[in-house]
């Protein structure tokens, strides 16, 4: 118990939730605009889950092809989302990117070189040219310490100016947020706890950003980190902001699910490239038999020429191993359903029998080190088991394109992978890295806006005392449920049943068993102390989680169709009708609410960017007809 | 498949604590971390452990086993014998939290003190140039994962607290290295207030920096023997101090 | 009590908990660094047998003494005095403190000798006897910053060193184009010796290592690529060349005494 005399308080211009680069560019920014800020990580800084992108930063500086620009990449981002994308974010995106990049050099930032000594762009999956600044393979690393160590300019600055470096800006390390605080209908603050102490802390702000990442951990397999638990996209909710889209999450078919030192780790497409082949626990190459109609005459119907074809490409069909990502997800899955799979809920993915070691090392190494450096796994010796990852989500708080600002909550700004509406239904690689600089910073501008608007917000007692029952609630229960085991539960029912494909009926159910375990979380109990203790830490991010898993499977049994990072079993196939509309999740402090709302009309020079015959693909002809909307 | 492992994992706090038995379940595959993670949710739930990524690419989880600085993601326990009593403690550098959390932030305070990167005035964002060679040698510094292994084991401050307060360390040498090399820093004094205000000095390249670190940056070689000669380049240097260069140096 | 014992650190109450051979290493190289001394020492003060029939010791080699066995000297040139201070001095002891010195102070021997004499500290992560601890940062080990010094010096030696494996081609006689053990043994210390000095640290950042741009000195890069590439293999060149100026000195001793015979091969 903590009582207002003694409770830990700070007060800054701007609150920072996050301190991934979405959180660090938005603090950079707020700084500079003059403000105090505080940043506000879950863990030590500098560990986001930033740090694990690999592939590269997406901007067109033209750099490797002079013919990119911001409208071609525009229309990449556009199309890769399945024209769901907020346009206007797109458009930012697109725009200010190269800015962001070339300002992370200004910041020391050391990207690799193209020979006339610019910043080298590479090809990646859906950018019409190479686009992707990187550093090697550990561009997210390089963007997260850059910004780190501009963090510390700045304080270094400060420090000259005030004889305090902390004095502006400053790092709250292992501090987790319980509840952002309102008072007046505005944002007033934050609540939270000290990781270390479990003491807790209140921070008053008339504006907070968050900046807190994505979900993963909701699912069973996945390639995030423990910190994705969704906390930013229910605190928003529960703040009074809407989740918009949270049915498109990104998944990739093939996911290492055993063991557990790689689960979710990806297996590249590659790896099938090269002749990997899957097969169920009865030793069957299941993939023959979900070859859909529209496929038949490109791939293999029988072993032998699916083998051929490695060696002829000209007179064979593909195997069908190399079906589009979906439909390789829907097999396995089927797979598993039907009590095929493996005893760990996945399938067997195997390049051992058919490619000589040799061979597989010197085609794949990063697959085969990686495997056998963190799990001792040797894909060159073993099959590995796989099954789809949870990646990364498409949907998050509904935003104001321009300034980032959470719709619905004054004082309220969200950027990065917690935002919502910059991928549409599916995001590119490399977008997500220069998302992060371009919203951050837009975030941290519209902050800093809003606070020269408006002034403090003072917390009431009232709040404070609402807020620190919360946290002292798991301690006085006995008995009762434990968080790790209802963690499980509900990843559990994410995995199977809102998963990578989804039906009606499994929806619904899926509905039921979380409002389930909702009730019985009210329950959970914690042992040990207050300090450093998972266990306590867990029972807050698994309420967040709870309500990620709910909006994603009330958005997901809404929407009838399959588009992006969402497939309906039940709806194959885009429908124009449903792109026109995005859904929306509101909480009313008991059960997530979700309802349609027409997407904002693409503007008429952003529309006539693209081919019309390409529109017609994803519009209905009254669209087309209107051609934009001004 | 699953079967029994020993394991030793010191629990306590910065009043008391000691190493306590646990047995259990280990899987083919698995790293140090699994097991933790499984002694967590089965048995101790409130066993303080720091992990992010799981992949060794973020560096929260450092602690020791076996007496050995690591990252308990890239510990396969597999690398263990098989009747071993595998013994986990938190690191034995830096003041403990809880458990296997020990608290980091000297090196976070140690971070504020490095001169920031300067860039040449007049320099507008778009226009750098440099090539791939003249900036290699200070990527594989920002290779770092800050997992703070180096600066764990280094004896300097692991077996003199008190060297604490002048002395950066490894993963600080690197970074001053890294901006010492850096194409287009501007900032003059670095090799100088590595050696006066940094402890560059206290350094006696022992290696031990370079034996722990999971990204192999080779942080003696090419960072730390690297500023130790540029340092004598201006200090020490035969030649210099012949020519009488050296007053005119400190102005650098 | 400071360091791993702090009353802020862990209570563990074990200097280390490695369960490994840590002081293995470390023992080892007490051993041989140990033996090294006691012989080279030996040696130093013994001032004879270091040459026999064009075969010079590296021990005694520059000659600069008038102590010196005549055909030893370079041309007869004997600057030194045999006696200091009514001391009769070894024309080795003269000579010795610059390879000596370089090898002192060279970076691989430091973390050698620290680690398996100085124990500061004797293995990674396990704990060090002493209670305070200054490193590199006053007298006397603020001289380990001459190592530059040295690597000057030795670069001057090795060519003296070079210069006698050359003379060993000749036959007894003093006819040139001939070559024996002696011979071989001489040329294989004396080139060893240019790969310790060449793969040395200070030798890769004087070559190239000091520049801020590789791009602007094309030529320098490219000898610093491969100095880089031997300064991996410096710390295996420390011991080869050690191991093989110390057999040199023994097989010109050996051959000096009469207690084998130098075989030619023509």
């Amino acid at each position: 118990m903590t009582s207002s005399v003694t409770l830990e308080r700070h007060k800054y211009d701007v609150l920072i939730i996050g301190a991934g680069g979405a959180g660090l560019r938005a603090a950079v920014e707020a700084r500079e605009a003059g403000l105090s800020v505080a940043i506000i990580c879950k863990s030590l800084f500098g560990k986001a889950h930033t740090v694990m992108a690999e592939g590269g930063a997406a901007a067109s500086m033209g750099n490797v092809n002079d013919n990119d620009s911001w409208m071609v990449h525009f229309r990449d981002t556009m199309r890769g989302g399945k024209f769901l994308n907020h346009y206007r974010m797109a458009e930012l995106h697109a725009k200010e990117a190269p800015d962001r990049i070339w300002e992370l050099e200004m910041w020391g930032a050391l990207f690799d070189r193209t020979k006339e000594g610019k910043i080298s762009q590479r090809n990646f999956g859906g950018h019409e040219y190479p686009r992707l600044a990187h550093v090697g393979d550990r561009t997210g690393l390089e963007i997260i310490r850059t910004m780190q160590q501009k963090i510390v300019q700045l304080q270094q600055k400060d420090g000259r100016e005030f004889g305090d470096m902390e004095a502006k800006i400053k790092v709250f390390a292992e501090c987790t947020i319980t509840e952002i605080l309102k008072e007046n209908g505005k944002i007033s603050g934050a609540y939270g706890y000290w990781r270390e102490t479990g003491a807790e802390v209140l921070f008053e702000a008339p504006a907070v950003v968050i900046a807190t990442g994505g979900v993963g951990k909701t699912f069973k397999i996945t390639s995030n980190s423990w910190e994705g638990t969704g906390d930013g996209h229910a605190l928003a909710l529960k703040a009074g902001a809407n989740l918009v889209d949270m049915e498109f999450l990104q998944f990739h078919p093939t996911g290492m699910v055993w063991p557990p030192s790689v689960r979710g780790i990806l297996v590249t497409e590659s790896v099938r490239g090269e002749g990997g082949i899957l097969t169920n626990s009865e030793g069957e190459r299941f993939m023959f038999k979900y070859i859909p109609d529209v496929f038949k005459d490109k791939y293999a119907d029988n072993e032998a020429e699916a083998d051929r074809w490695y060696e002829d490409q000209d007179n064979n069909r593909r195997p069908p191993e190399l079906l589009p990502r979906d439909e390789v997800a829907r097999a396995i899955n089927s797979e598993v359903k039907a009590g095929r799979g493996t005893e760990h809920g996945g399938v067997f993915l195997d390049v051992s029998k058919r490619i000589p070691a040799e061979v597989i090392k010197k085609r794949l190494p990063s697959m085969w080190h990686q495997f056998y450096e963190l799990a001792g796994v040797d894909i060159t010796k073993e099959a590995m088991e796989v099954g789809p990852t949870c990646h990364y989500v498409m949907g998050g708080v509904e935003v104001d394109p321009d300034s980032a600002a959470a719709i619905g909550v004054p004082g309220l700004f969200a950027a990065g992978e917690v935002a919502g509406g910059m991928h549409g239904s599916n995001r590119l690689g490399g977008n997500s890295l220069t998302d992060l600089l371009v919203f951050g910073r837009r975030a941290g501008a519209g902050a800093a806006e809003y606070v020269k608007n408006n002034g403090a917000n003072p917390v009431s007692d009232a709040a404070i005392k609402s807020a620190a029952d919360r946290i002292e609630a798991p301690f006085s229960r006995a008995g009762g449920e434990n968080s790790y085991s209802l963690h499980a539960e509900l990843q559990e029912v994410t995995h199977n049943l809102v998963g990578i494909i989804r039906t009606r009926v499994e929806l619904e159910k899926a509905i039921e068993m979380i409002a389930d375990i909702r009730a019985r979380s009210k329950n959970v109990a914690v042992s040990g102390g207050r300090k450093f203790n998972p266990g306590f830490h867990l029972a807050f991010d698994l309420d967040n989680m709870l309500l990620v898993a709910e909006s994603t499977a009330k958005s997901a049994l809404l929407r009838e169709e399959s588009r992006g990072g969402h497939t309906r079993d039940d709806f194959p196939g885009m429908n124009p009708k449903w792109r026109q509309l995005n859904q929306i999740a509101s909480f009313d402090g008991d059960k997530v609410n979700i309802k349609s709302q027409a997407l904002p009309a693409i503007r008429k020079e952003l529309f006539d960017l693209f081919d019309i015959h390409e529109l017609e693909k994803y519009m209905t002809p009254e669209e087309i007809a209107k051609g934009g909307s001004n | 498949m699953a079967r029994k492992l020993n394991l030793r994992i010191w629990r306590g706090d910065s009043t008391d604590g000691g190493l306590k038995d646990v047995q259990v379940d280990v899987n083919e595959g698995e790293v140090v971390l699994d097991v933790i993670h499984r002694v967590q949710a089965t048995q101790m739930g409130d066993l303080a452990v720091r992990w992010n990524c799981k992949a060794g690419k973020c560096g929260s989880c450092s602690m020791e086993i076996n007496g050995k600085p690591r990252l308990a993601c890239m510990t396969q326990v597999a690398s263990f014998d098989e009747n071993e009593t595998i013994t986990i403690t938190p690191l034995r550098a830096f003041p403990i939290i809880k458990d296997l959390v020990a608290d980091v932030s000297f090196n976070y305070k140690k971070a504020m003190e490095i001169p920031a990167y300067e860039p040449p005035k007049n320099l507008a964002p778009g226009e750098a140039r440099m090539e791939q060679i003249d900036v290699e040698r200070s990527q594989e510094f920002r290779k770092c994962i800050e997992c703070f292994l180096c600066q764990n084991t280094c004896h300097v401050i692991r077996d003199h607290e008190e060297n604490k307060k002048s002395f950066a360390g490894p993963r600080f040498f690197i970074r001053i290295a890294e901006l010492d090399m850096h194409p287009l820093d501007i900032l003059k004094n670095r090799k100088r207030t590595a050696q006066e205000e940094h402890g560059l000095g206290m350094c006696n390249i022992t290696k031990c920096c370079t034996e722990v670190c999971p990204e192999h940056i080779r942080i003696t070689d090419n960072a730390i023997i690297p500023m130790k000669e540029r340092v004598v380049d201006i200090k020490y240097d035969p030649a210099r101090m012949f020519a009488g260069l050296l007053k005119r140096e400190k102005r650098n | 009590m400071s360091g791993v014992f702090s009353p802020t650190r862990a209570n563990i109450k074990e200097r280390t908990l490695r369960t490994d051979k840590w002081w293995l290493e470390p023992a080892i190289t007490f051993g041989v660094l140990f033996s090294f001394v006691i012989y080279a020492t030996f040696r130093a003060f013994e001032g004879a047998n270091y040459y026999k029939d064009h075969l010079i010791s590296p021990f005694y080699s520059p000659c600069l003494s008038e102590a010196c066995v005549p055909e030893a000297t370079i041309f007869g040139w004997t600057p030194v005095s045999a006696q200091i201070f009514n001391f009769a001095l070894s024309p080795a002891l003269i000579i010795l403190i610059f390879p000596l010195g370089f090898r002192m102070t060279c970076y691989y021997y430091r973390k050698a000798y620290y680690r398996a004499f100085w124990l500061s500290p004797p293995a990674c992560a396990v704990a060090e006897p002493h209670t305070k601890y200054t490193g590199e940062t006053r007298a006397p080990l603020i001289l380990q910053n001459a190592h530059r010094w040295f690597f000057y010096a030795g670069l001057v030696f090795n060519v003296f060193l070079t210069y006698d494996a050359i003379i060993s081609f000749k036959s007894v006689e003093g006819e040139w184009g001939h070559m024996s053990v002696g011979t071989v043994v001489l040329l294989v210390s004396s080139t060893l010796l240019w790969f310790y000095s060449l793969s040395c640290h200070t030798c890769r950042h004087t070559i190239g290592g000091r520049l801020k741009h590789f791009s602007a000195h094309p030529v320098r890069y490219k000898l610093w690529t491969w100095v880089s590439a031997l300064n991996h293999k410096h710390q295996q060149f420390a011991w080869y060349s050690l191991a093989g100026v110390a057999f040199a000195d023994i097989y010109v001793r050996q051959v000096a005494t009469g207690a084998w015979t130098n075989f030619y091969f023509f």
